[in-house]
């Protein structure tokens, strides 16, 4: 049970990235800090929402308009203002332009809601708990699962049965042919940002009521989503989801028989992946250049 | 030439400037060899590994053996470094681009978490090592730092003509040739693997000597030196620097700690803001790195002489 | 480059502006996770306390303008970023910005690093906050103190306070965060319980990434453990997290659960910590602050001026101020009325004993350089919609802390002898 709250959570923290590697070929640091915007708007927006008496039923809503509200405000700034002018450029290079951007973001982060934590308890005990072999759980949880279920299964759904997806498949295999077939490919990477900003958003936004919303929240998910995505095979959403399972469950076993190495399993896990596996698990095949 | 300018230099800066340029020496020993991982186009998020080896090979000789000597320091950094990269390099020479930089990055979090887990060698809050010794003498506390600054100096100097060396043999110019086409390579009868090992494991102990550089300097170690942000600040000098001489990653890294420093002194509480701007500055106005300034003005010096 | 390291260094030739003052380095977290918990409540009583000591406004004996006459200025300084930036800093603090002492630092790691460096540059350097016996046990300093107590404290006093509350316990388990001061603070706590209940049951101890922020798999593995007592270390994000996510999984109070730094979210988290918790502030500050004429000079004015609660960080770093202010004014009268050399005020701060809104501090343990006080924890109470702390219990200074020369945990291992 633990185990599969932890992968739902991090599978939603991960799918953004996967995402926008996928489309973009960006290895995107900000999504770090898309986390973080998404649990500073969510744990203020919704503290704001209890504390004026509204109903607190809709405070889930108040969350989601948050993290949506932090998307389209702040990702296409970034994408517009800054990314668009830079795909000419290595990958590397674009890596630390995001890194860059993420350093400037944490602290306009701090000088927007400083230092203070916030916290939005209610929420998290609002819808009660169930029990799973003795041992108590706010149904809250289910929320966590419900989303990663939604934003997979619909992602998977968008990029397969809907024109605009299978337009995005397109320009994902091919940016420059696409852009001779007449598809509108600039369009597509600003919607593509946004959409997986907005996937940070909400899974900062969510994740905000069962923690306390402090500094530095983005730097932990931005290794822990890597390392997911990689074991995975980065750009695939299978991918995503299998590699958020194994960390989910590998993570859990240790906790509850090993704890000691709980530090650096995640990692080992991903060496093991790799070494075997050398572009994860889930990975296309490339054309060898000649 | 240049060493004698250095040296004569470096006895007009104030110590804390000394401290300073020192570590930048270290740092740019690191970049050093990111820099040359970096022609081959190969981008190692992990070199923090070697560096945090190498740091602890010299603090583990200070408080196992008692040997402080700044040089014999380095090179057990350098041994360290050389002989676990050499390992590991069986696994590495395989991999390219983004895969070889998400490996090394594994790999160096690794390292992290056993030093965290070790409570003998101090876990995250690491230890001290003993201060450093010249030829088996103790410097005096008014020229420690101008020592250990000129030690750096003298070595960073001799490995920055090794490398440059090293770049003109046939092996050294393989190195672009397996970033552009490496069928190609393969072709011509040259082994791509062959040459991304013996680049590995020699960017590992510029980082080994680094490490231990570093550790000498600031006369404490700890954990940290292994996590994937220290990786970062490494390729963040590289990238800075650019790859056009073996030059650039000295005057890449004094400037970075340059800016670092200015960027906490003149606003503790949004220095992140500073530093990140800083450096998206200089990725987008000098794509190529500070040192394609420097190029720039040698070709227009040579046309209009 | 040249050009460069000419700049560097014309900005170092230039003097100090006043050489009137009492200029300050103040270090601590400004950005990063421990901002919130220390980092901020400390520079803003740092900020309080040189405001009153420059306006003559502390009751006596620290009523004497500034340091002895002379006004203080503070450099600030933020502590994130590696022990390297650090001790550039530090060094930067020393030779560039000619402060004439420093008070800071938070981080175990960082007051590692830097002491050598103070002794290097001979520059009287104060840690506010750290826990790390190591510092003082492993090295002797001249110009490095510590006006706070150690964290030996903090683990010491903990497992007293459960014996009594909890006579019976036969089992614990804990939860404390993977890198050095959790594993310390476990260690000398499940060290000290053996010590008190030689048959005792150690079921798990959670050693959870810092940081983490998901805890709900350690929850669980506790929920199942059921221990007698659940001991932590956690502080900030991370203990609001654990404390949001075990509420309503009932793990207070299933379990006697012990969270030692739990003061610092106290005034923030208020009513999301169930009844029944033990709290921990690093000593006599806070709730636990006794009702001297020093705490409520303190207490009043900061919370007048902030318009919040000082928690134990502010506490503490009071006390350093407070600590260097008496030693240096004694040093001063000393010295013929004339400013003190960084030597004399730590001639003059070496085992002494001043008074602060925490009560007494002795410097007596680490040759004279580090502090000792008594220490006390209490349980939660919701009263009137107000988190309060019950059944406090104060444990004297000698009880908690080893004696002048006897490493900390020799001094548990030997079952607290030569008290």
């Amino acid at each position: 049970m633990d185990g599969t709250i932890y992968s739902a959570w991090l599978f939603t923290a991960a799918l953004g990235l996967t995402l926008i590697y996928g489309v973009m070929k960006i290895v995107n640091v900000t999504h770090g800090s898309f986390y973080a915007l998404g649990a500073y708007a969510g744990a203020s927006l919704t503290g704001a929402w209890l504390a004026a008496g509204y109903p607190p039923m809709l405070s889930y809503v108040v969350l989601l308009v948050a993290a949506v509200l932090v998307a389209i405000v702040v990702a296409p700034l970034i994408e517009r203002g800054i990314l668009r002018f830079m795909y000419a450029k290595d990958e590397v290079v674009i890596l630390l332009i995001t890194y860059a951007l993420f350093l400037i973001l944490e602290d306009v982060i701090k000088l927007i809601w400083g230092v203070n934590p916030y916290f939005i308890a209610e929420p998290y005990a609002l819808l009660g708990s169930f029990e799973v072999g003795g041992l108590a759980y706010p149904t809250y949880n289910l929320i966590l699962v419900l989303l990663a279920l939604v934003s997979g299964v619909g992602l998977m759904w968008l990029l397969h049965s809907t024109r605009v997806g299978k337009l995005l498949v397109a320009v994902i295999h091919d940016p420059e042919v696409s852009r001779a077939m007449g598809i509108n490919v600039h369009r597509y990477y600003l919607a593509t940002f946004t959409f997986g900003s907005l996937l940070a958003a909400l899974a900062g936004a969510f994740t905000a009521p069962t923690v306390s919303v402090v500094p530095g929240l983005g730097v932990e998910i931005i290794v822990l989503s890597f390392a997911v995505v990689v074991i995975g095979g980065l750009g695939s959403l299978p991918g995503a989801a299998l590699g958020a399972v194994i960390v989910g469950v590998v993570r859990s076993v240790s906790v509850h028989y090993w704890p000691a190495v709980e530090l650096f399993v995640i990692y080992f896990v991903m060496a093991m992946v790799l070494a075997f596996r050398p572009r994860g698990l889930f990975s296309l095949a490339e054309p060898r250049k000649i | 030439m240049v060493l004698v300018a250095l040296l004569t230099g470096g006895l007009f800066l104030p110590q804390w400037a000394m401290f300073i340029v020192t570590i930048a020496f270290a740092k740019a020993l690191v970049a050093l060899g990111l820099m040359i991982l970096l022609r081959a186009g190969l981008i190692s998020f992990g070199q923090a590994l070697y560096y945090c080896l190498g740091a602890y090979a010299a603090g583990a000789l200070g408080r196992f053996l008692g040997i402080a000597d700044i040089f014999v320091q380095m090179l057990a950094g350098a041994a360290a470094a050389g002989i676990a990269a050499f390992i590991l390099g069986f696994l590495l020479a395989k991999y390219r681009g983004i895969f070889f930089g998400l490996l090394s990055l594994a790999l160096s979090m690794i390292l992290y978490g056993l030093l965290v887990k070790n409570e003998t060698l101090g876990s995250t809050d690491g230890f001290n090592i003993l201060p450093s010794t010249l030829f088996g003498t103790r410097p005096g506390p008014a020229w420690v730092r101008y020592a250990v600054l000129a030690s750096a100096a003298v070595v960073s100097l001799g490995l920055a003509l090794v490398v440059h060396r090293y770049l003109r043999t046939p092996l050294g110019r393989l190195a672009p040739a397996i970033k552009d086409n490496e069928i190609r390579v393969e072709y011509m009868g040259a082994s791509a693997r062959y040459a991304v090992h013996v680049i590995y494991v020699v960017a590992a102990v510029l980082a080994g000597v680094g490490g231990a550089l570093a550790a000498t300097t600031v006369g404490h170690i700890d954990p940290d030196m292994a996590f994937w942000t220290t990786s970062g600040e490494f390729i963040f000098i590289t990238i800075l620097a650019g790859t056009g001489s073996v030059v650039a990653p000295f005057a890449g890294a004094l400037i970075y700690e340059i800016i670092h420093t200015t960027a906490y002194d003149l606003s503790p509480n949004t220095w992140q803001l500073s530093l990140g701007a800083a450096l998206l500055i200089i990725i987008v106005f000098l794509p190529q790195g500070l040192w394609s300034l420097v190029s720039k003005m040698s070709t227009r010096y040579a046309r209009h002489p | 480059m040249r050009k460069v390291l000419v700049a560097l260094a014309v900005a170092a030739a230039m003097p100090a502006a006043h050489a009137q003052s009492v200029k300050i380095g103040v270090v601590t977290f400004l950005s990063g996770p421990a901002a919130a918990p220390f980092g901020v409540p400390a520079k803003n009583s740092a900020e309080f306390v040189v405001e009153q000591l420059n306006n003559g406004q502390a009751p006596a004996p620290y009523s004497k303008k500034g340091f002895g006459g002379a006004p203080l200025e503070i450099v600030l300084l933020d502590e994130a970023g590696s022990t390297t930036t650090q001790v550039t800093e530090f060094r930067n603090l020393v030779q560039r910005q000619n402060v004439d002492l420093i008070i800071g630092y938070v981080s175990s790691g960082n007051c590692l690093a830097i002491a050598p460096v103070a002794e290097e540059l001979k520059k009287l350097t104060n840690f506010f906050d750290c826990g790390t016996p190591r510092i003082f046990e492993d090295a002797s300093y001249e110009y490095v103190f510590r006006t706070s107590p150690t964290a030996t404290m903090d683990s010491v006093g903990a497992a007293l306070y459960v014996k009594d509350a909890k006579p019976g316990v036969k089992s614990i388990a804990g939860l404390n965060q993977n890198y050095a001061w959790g594993q310390d603070s476990w260690g000398d706590f499940e060290a000290t319980m053996k010590v008190l209940v030689p048959s005792l049951d150690v079921k798990t101890s959670q050693m959870p990434k810092l940081f983490a922020g998901q805890y709900n798999a350690e929850i669980s593995a506790l929920l199942s453990a059921k221990p007698d007592v659940i001991h932590s270390s956690f502080w900030d994000g991370d203990l609001e997290a654990f404390i949001l996510q075990a509420g309503p999984r009932g793990l207070m109070k299933q379990s006697l659960t012990i969270l030692t730094t739990g003061e610092t979210a106290m005034h923030k988290l208020g009513k999301q910590i169930p009844d029944g918790t033990v709290l921990g502030a690093r000593g006599p500050f806070g709730p636990y602050a006794p009702n001297n004429q020093y705490n409520k000079w303190f207490h009043g004015g900061f919370v007048a001026k902030y318009k919040d609660e000082p928690n134990y960080a502010s506490y503490q770093m009071a006390q350093a101020f407070l600590g260097v202010k008496a030693a240096w004014e004694k040093a001063q009268d000393a010295n013929g009325g004339k400013r003190p050399s960084n030597e004399q005020v730590a001639a003059a701060l070496k085992g002494s004993t001043f008074e602060g809104p925490g009560g007494t501090v002795k410097m007596s343990i680490g040759k004279g350089h580090q502090a000792v006080m008594e220490t006390a924890y209490g349980v939660t109470k919701l009263q009137g919609g107000k988190l309060t702390v019950t059944n406090v219990k104060r444990y004297p200074a000698e009880k908690v802390n080893p004696p002048e020369g006897v490493k900390s945990a020799d001094w548990i291992k030997g079952g607290f002898k030569a008290q």
